[in-house]
């Protein structure tokens, strides 16, 4: 039994960055693209959470223009497959262009996902960022089941300098929510936040208890939420796609955020998000710290695959 | 999505009905399949192709019964070995001598640390233990509440100060502890990235300041490819003992445990399925085995190939009675099978004639088997098909090679002798008598 963990612990020698730099080293002997340049490609791409389809569609293609191409220099191997890649990510590929603009007073932003995923860090950051730009950011703290979490906001609402509608822990969110957009409408808020519990995706009475929230929102001032944000950890495997697709089902999710891509891993699963339901990303999560969020830039997010 | 796979697996293994052996091509062809299901689970790009190429190497040469198709004798190989590889034995918590005995948590950011602690500290007060909980993590806002919340709901006390040094809070925490008689101190961390120096060099001073006799390491089952990173940067820093799956209750695959077992070969304790605080299950690697492979479809396939490989066996084995050609490898067969099927005790008051006085003492327990496996394979074949022969020097040598005694070796052929001649009379004792399944 020892034996049989040494050799997994053995066979994971090589790091990542060693990967890339030995996929770079093949690509120069194969001098272009053979099969085990491919497979080579195939490893960092799975390794990267991008799953068996979305990795198969993207060397598919990659051996599609090899072909079609006759020859590939080593230089542009790389290349193509990082424009492969970026072509995946759809028209959300294209950054969003200028600072955001309030597209209504208020604008009112939900932001959603499984739990610890990253959801109240974004909306502190993202509080941080449009106050620093001279808005009025009202946040509402609708997470009322998970303990201490209105405290947690609390203190992000302090760190942003903007203003909270508290709530008791154990009230209705849905009730949380109605009184924040009250409350929004009445001070000429340009942005409201509202922070919801983590749920997982499978739960049908937490995914209902969401739509509620949203339901409630949209009565009270047509057209909100304007913004329904799915916050997904760059950790998350394959799973991160049933999670998309079940939040989509449930409410009308307009953009991703990506968390914790300071670490090592990628975020792959995004591309199959992008892929299979068009789900634009919008913003990255690099830290812990206010100001660790950038607007998504689908070269940055697809040259960090291969850093 | 995932139907799809297992309807695809199930598809090839279909067509492999009809082959007498597993031979390269019906593995190769049915692996392929299984690696993307394994890939679609989350498990690691090099532990799943490590794993395959250990599956491949028991699963060559195997005879495939007649009423199993090869496919589903490979899944059944599969999903054994995944179990084994998952951890076949439970690891229970370990406790310090001295008090109070300590239990780290550490891991990422999010993956559910401060929630387990809470279900720690209920789970081992209803063990009547007196835990503690400590309030580690100064960074993330409102942890230090957070746990507090927690703590008040159970009723367990809650241990936190105003200090930027959460190596000194741990410390100052075992003093309370001592002084008020807690003798469970269970320490939550800040989750942290692995390539975080800092950070990681914080938790190996709690670690250090602490002594704990466990330290787990809290893993989010919907983690994917990045955990053997995780899991192993946290290993080399920490050492810890043992991992802690979270998240369970959603409909993630969970991957990632295989992975973080593989590359780290600790045990998983626990199993975290909601938010809850009774929320807490023990682990069993064989639900997450199936899980894993895709749930009920698989695992079904799996039972009707394990009912069928001891019904065909049973059969095979009838018939050899019947021509008293009972031998040591049977006789193996026999034991690993009676070990599945419960004590054997029960199992003989369903034979009739058999008198389970005579087998008193004959335990089939993990550790039992796996001497009388050894004691069986240090043996020739002929001398398993024909164990008359075996002779004083023979005995001897048999001890040796297994690393047991020839003491054993007797008791072994002794219990041996025993079933045959029960068997004699069984085949005297007429029509009408059917075996047991298994037996
Ligand atoms: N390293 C890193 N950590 C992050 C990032 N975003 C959030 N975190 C951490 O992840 C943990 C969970 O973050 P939260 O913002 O509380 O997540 P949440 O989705 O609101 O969690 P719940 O409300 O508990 O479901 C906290 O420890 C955060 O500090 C990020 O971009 N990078
Ligand atoms: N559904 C579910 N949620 C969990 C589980 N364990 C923890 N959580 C939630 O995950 C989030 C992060 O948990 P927390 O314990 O604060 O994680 P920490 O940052 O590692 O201490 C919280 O919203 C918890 O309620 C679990 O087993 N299932
Ligand atoms: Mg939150
Ligand atoms: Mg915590």
């Amino acid at each position: 039994m020892l034996d049989l963990f040494k050799k997994f612990q053995h066979g994971l020698a090589r790091t990542k960055s060693g990967l890339v730099e030995g996929v770079q080293r093949i690509i120069n002997q194969a001098r272009g693209i053979d099969e085990e340049v491919l497979e080579e490609l195939e490893e960092l791409l799975i390794l990267s959470d991008l799953g068996v389809a979305t990795t198969e569609t993207v060397i598919e293609n990659l051996r599609q223009r090899s072909r079609e191409s006759g020859r590939i220099e080593p230089g542009e191997v790389l290349e193509l497959l990082k424009q492969e890649l970026i072509a995946q990510l759809g028209p959300g590929g294209q950054a969003a262009a200028g600072p955001e603009e309030p597209v209504h007073q208020p604008t009112v932003i939900s932001v959603v996902g499984v739990n610890g995923a990253g959801k109240t860090t974004t909306i502190g950051k993202l509080a941080h960022l449009h106050a620093s730009r001279g808005r009025k950011v009202l946040l509402a703290a609708a997470d009322t089941f998970r303990a201490a979490a209105a405290e947690q906001l609390e203190i992000w609402k302090d760190r942003a300098g903007v203003e909270i509608i508290p709530s008791q822990s154990g009230a209705d969110p849905a009730s949380v929510a109605f009184d924040s957009l009250k409350a929004a409408m009445a001070r000429h808020v340009d942005y409201l936040f509202i922070d919801t519990a983590g749920r997982l995706h499978t739960k049908e009475n937490l995914m209902a208890e969401l739509e509620k929230i949203h339901k409630v929102l949209a009565r009270q001032c047509p057209g909100a939420p304007h913004e329904v944000l799915l916050v997904i950890d760059a950790t998350t495997g394959q799973n991160g796609l049933s999670q998309a697709r079940r939040f989509a089902e449930a409410v009308k999710v307009t953009g991703l955020v990506v968390t914790k891509l300071d670490g090592t891993a990628k975020g792959g699963i995004v591309f199959s998000i992008a892929r299979e339901l068009g789900i634009p990303v919008r913003y990255v999560g690099l830290g812990e710290k206010i100001d660790d969020l950038q607007r998504f830039d689908p070269q940055t997010f697809v040259e960090a695959l291969f850093a | 999505m995932f139907q799809e796979l297992t309807d695809k697996l199930e598809a090839v293994l279909h067509k492999l009905r009809g082959h007498g052996t597993l031979n390269e091509k019906n593995i190769a062809e049915s692996m392929r399949e299984v690696r993307r299901v394994l890939l679609e689970a989350d498990v690691n790009y090099k532990v799943a192709k490590q794993f395959i190429a250990d599956v491949e190497q028991r699963a060559l040469g195997q005879e495939v019964l007649r009423s199993v198709t090869p496919g589903q004798m490979v899944v059944k190989i599969i999903h054994d070995e995944m179990t084994r590889l998952l951890g076949e034995k439970e690891a229970p918590l370990v406790f310090g001598r001295s008090l109070p005995s300590v239990i780290l948590l550490a891991g990422l950011q999010g993956s559910g640390k401060t929630t387990f602690a809470g279900k720690l500290a209920r789970h081992l007060r209803k063990k009547g233990r007196t835990p503690l909980l400590v309030a580690a993590d100064i960074y993330r806002p409102a942890a230090v509440e957070q746990l507090k919340v927690l703590g008040r709901s159970l009723d367990i006390q809650v241990y936190s100060e105003e200090n930027r040094d959460a190596a000194a809070i741990a410390a100052h925490a075992l003093d309370h502890a001592r002084k008020n008689l807690l003798d469970t101190a269970i320490i939550d961390t800040a989750g942290r990235l692995h390539i975080d120096e800092e950070m990681m060099a914080e938790v190996a001073r709690i670690k250090e300041a602490t002594s704990p006799a466990e330290i787990l390491f809290v893993a989010d089952s919907m983690t994917g490819q990045d955990a053997v990173t995780t899991a192993r940067a946290f290993l080399e820093r920490l050492d810890f003992s043992g991992v802690v799956l979270t998240k369970m209750d959603g409909d993630a695959r969970g991957g990632a445990a295989l992975s973080i077992r593989a590359v780290t070969g600790k045990p998983i304790k626990f199993v975290s399925s909601g938010e809850k605080l009774d929320q807490l299950e023990p682990f069993h690697p064989d639900r997450l085995a199936s899980r894993i492979l895709g749930m009920g479809d698989v695992l079904s396939l799996v039972e009707k190939a394990q009912e069928a490989v001891d019904l065909e066996k049973a059969v095979k084995l009838e018939k050899k009675l019947r021509r008293a050609e009972f031998n040591l490898e049977d006789f193996l067969d026999q034991l690993q099978q009676l070990k599945r099927m419960g004590p054997l005790q029960d199992i003989l008051t369903m034979i009739p004639g058999a008198q389970a006085k005579a087998f008193k003492g004959m335990q089939v327990d993990d550790k039992a088997l796996i001497r009388v496996e050894a004691i069986i394979r240090s043996m020739t074949v002929k001398e398993r098909n024909n164990p008359n022969i075996l002779d004083g020097s023979r005995r001897k040598r048999i001890a040796r090679g297994s690393g047991t005694s020839v003491q054993e070796v007797n008791r072994v052929l002794n219990q041996y002798n025993m079933i045959v001649k029960m068997m004699k009379t069984m085949k005297h004792g007429g029509r009408g008598m059917r075996l047991p399944t298994g037996f």
